[in-house]
């Protein structure tokens, strides 16, 4: 979608900041274990605008995680292939009583995104976490085959409070 | 809240791909890194000591991820352990083993050599080691034929260290790190292959070519009484099992009528790159003291990378600290002229640049020209300068930071070196935008609220299955419609599902507990994917819906019933209704 952003400001002269979000599947080829399947789902988001900064991606990542009762964050540096500089994104989980990773983020690289021809201004940031993990640790269950695929029991399902923060 | 460091040793959050580990003694880390004082106490597992070292690698981006020792790595591997292998155990070494994760881009984090280094210099403990050519009296030279071309193997890149003292930890971390690369940046030594030689043994001038695969003859380092012709010997290679950490190399050059050998002035076999070394030429502890390395390669890039990387790792040892000695790669033709010649190693420092307003605008904080120099010093790309004219700030990109390739490699450095937290709270974009789901999902939300007000419960199931599942076993003919897997790591999924019908019937079979007396009836909304010669990855998804009733009656008035009420096709909808 951002190489169909830069065909807009191509066509237009235009360019108009976006957000986006993503919540969908992904599939890895490795081996599985209980807390680990072939696929799972990701949860994305993504600000594309001019002279953003790592202090906006903070404050972007800080917002949402408060949103899901994660209020205390440190960040790490990382290696992406594709974003410059990157940065692992850790919480005081408030259920775990301790830190823990909960995510990813980072800058999307010029390479990227020149060759789409978007402004030279125009920097992107994006985070992502998996959505199993954290509902593994704050419903405390053990086992990916008991949250998502075939073995989820129907009962659980029928039985589960509605899902609300904090 | 308790200090980060009691994060539990766990699996990382789905990486999308793999981090080295290196394994480092933590003692002879914690001498390299000038720390002698802690204690005993300090010294347990979760101690202090463990503590500060996690905050540390947290600062500057690398990950402590195991403690362990070679006893606790064995002892793992068996299950019970009677007496007999318990006695075996304990004779192995139980020294602390730090097992480190580093990021894939940072070469020179792949060895104690480099981790401490980089690690003094971060703390600003000493500066970064400007690396020196040493010119000898007479330059080794390395004489290429093209028929290494044919192999194809045409590169190498060679280098001498002078002086070198073996024992046994940098032995080891010698062999290792070679190990490292060759996983890595070498990709399993097919882009690059590192050779290590007694330079004291052999003499030049030395030779890359490709020899008749049954007329090379030597002693491998793995065999030292025995001669081997090579394909012979990669026969050998491809069945003992004594020698199975070398099989999945043979097939680089196996089916090549030539094999290509390093050899020298003697004609004595240094290596038969990319498998094996020579005995004769093999580095000894406690008697080698000058290296001969050669690195061939089908990528001369990464040759080059690769082999700047042992040198400057290494060179710590040398007689002369962190001097190298060049050699002449002289590529001949055919007839034995010269085509191009190389010096190597290149071991250059390049300057790379910044604006220093680019550096504060990406992170988001004023920093001046000094500050911005001094942060770029603690991250090996001291010395660094300002140009006012400019607005530039210039660094120096010593060989070991391949990784830095544009300027906001710098600034991710100078971040760094800054601290991230220092951010924090940050500040969420003044970007004002309307947002909302894609029609297709809000449409699949307002489906799903209205079908579980019918009564169905809602799943959610693997869009991978058997092949057999979604063909055979629903009396389907296998039309070739599914997306295959095409290196499944797990038989259960073979391919993408066409119809979400198997997700729904292994519910059932996984849930017949449900109470029958109103029929068990859910449902999912969710993709799958057809292959389709007009979209450009070869395959579309479309959004299903699918529902199921199962009890004591076929409930065909129940499906009915949900078709006629959301069903604007009925006879698309009822096509695809099967009885069971």
């Amino acid at each position: 979608m951002l190489y169909r952003l830069a065909n807009d400001y191509k066509a237009t002269g235009v360019f108009t900041p976006k957000k986006y979000f993503s919540v969908d599947r992904v599939f890895r080829n490795e081996s599985m274990d209980n807390t680990h399947l072939c696929e799972f789902h990701q949860v994305e988001g993504l600000v594309a605008d001019r002279n953003l900064s790592l202090k906006h991606l903070i404050g972007m990542i800080k917002t949402f995680f408060e949103a899901i009762g994660i209020t205390q964050l440190r960040f790490k540096p990382a290696f992406n292939p594709y974003t410059e500089p990157s940065m692992e994104v850790f919480g005081f989980h408030p259920d775990l009583g301790k830190w823990t990773e909960i995510g990813n983020s980072g800058m999307f690289r010029p390479e990227m995104l020149a060759p789409m021809g978007l402004p030279p201004d125009v920097r992107v940031i994006a985070w992502g976490l998996s959505l199993e993990r954290p509902t593994m640790i704050k419903y405390r269950i053990r086992n990916i085959r008991d949250l998502f695929g075939h073995k989820v029991d129907l009962n659980m399902m029928k039985e589960s409070p509605l899902a609300r923060f904090p | 809240p308790p200090p980060l460091a009691e994060t539990p040793r766990r699996a990382p959050a789905a990486r999308p791909f793999t981090m080295p580990t290196v394994g480092v003694g933590r003692d002879e880390l914690f001498a390299r890194l000038g720390q002698t004082s802690y204690t005993p106490e300090d010294l347990v597992e979760e101690g202090k000591a463990q503590h500060e070292f996690d905050e540390l690698c947290f600062e500057f981006g690398i990950e402590l991820d195991d403690v362990t020792s070679d006893r606790m790595m064995a002892a793992n591997e068996i299950k019970n352990a009677d007496a007999e292998a318990q006695a075996k155990l304990d004779e192995l070494d139980d020294t602390v083993i730090y097992k480190i994760d580093i990021p894939a881009n940072r070469y020179d984090l792949l060895c104690i050599e480099g981790i401490a280094r980089s690690l003094r210099i971060f703390k600003g403990l000493e500066s970064a080691p400007t690396y020196q050519i040493i010119e000898p009296a007479q330059r080794q030279i390395m004489r290429v034929k093209p028929s290494v071309k044919d192999v194809p193997r045409p590169f190498v890149v060679c280098a001498v260290l002078r002086g070198m003292n073996f024992e046994e930890n940098n032995y080891k971390s010698f062999i290792d790190l070679q190990d490292k690369l060759h996983q890595n940046i070498c990709r399993m030594r097919k882009l690059v292959a590192i050779g290590t030689h007694d330079l004291d043994v052999v003499e030049g001038p030395f030779q890359y070519d490709a020899q008749p695969r049954d007329e090379v003859s030597f002693v491998p380092l793995t065999e030292e009484d025995k001669e081997w012709t090579g394909k012979a010997l990669l026969d050998h290679y491809n069945t003992d099992p004594g020698c199975k950490h070398l099989k999945p190399y043979t097939k680089l050059i196996y089916d090549c009528p030539n094999y290509p050998v390093i050899s020298d002035a003697k004609g004595r076999v240094m290596s038969m790159p990319p498998i094996i070394n020579g005995a004769h030429s093999r580095i000894q502890k406690g008697k080698t003291t000058n290296v001969f390395i050669e690195c061939t390669a089908t990528d001369l890039t990464k040759a080059h990378i690769v082999l700047d990387t042992m040198v400057t790792m290494f060179s710590e040892y040398c007689s002369e600290k962190f001097s190298v000695e060049p050699v002449d790669v002289i590529y001949e033709t055919a007839d034995g002229g010269v085509e191009s010649t190389e010096t190597t190693p290149r071991l250059s420092s390049r300057m790379a640049e910044a604006q220093l307003t680019d550096i504060c605008s990406v992170i988001g904080v004023e920093l001046d020209a000094p500050t911005v120099c001094e942060l770029c010093t603690k991250m090996q790309l001291g010395p660094a300068s300002y140009d006012e004219a400019t607005g530039t700030i210039s660094v120096t990109v010593p060989p070991t930071r391949s990784d830095i390739l544009h300027a906001v490699d710098i600034i991710e450095d100078v971040a760094i070196a800054y601290g991230f937290n220092k951010l924090i709270p940050g500040e969420v974009p003044p970007t004002q935008t309307v947002g909302g789901p894609l029609p297709l999902n809000h449409f699949s939300d307002q489906l799903r609220d209205e079908v579980a007000r019918a009564g169905f419960t809602e799943v959610l199931t693997h869009g991978l299955c058997m092949t057999r599942e979604n063909f055979d076993n629903l009396r389907r003919v296998n039309d070739g419609s599914a997306v295959q897997l095409s290196n499944p790591a797990n038989e259960e999924y073979e391919v993408v599902r066409t119809t979400l019908l198997p997700g729904l019937l292994k519910t059932l079979k996984h849930n017949k507990s449900m109470p029958v007396k109103d029929g068990i009836k859910f449902y999912e909304i969710s993709d799958v994917v057809l292959q389709d010669t007009n979209a450009d990855v070869g395959a579309r998804n479309e959004r299903h819906l699918a529902a199921t009733y199962a009890g004591l009656t076929d409930g065909f008035e129940v499906i009915h019933g949900l078709v006629d009420r959301y069903g604007s096709d009925k006879s698309k909808l009822l096509s695809s209704f099967t009885m069971l």
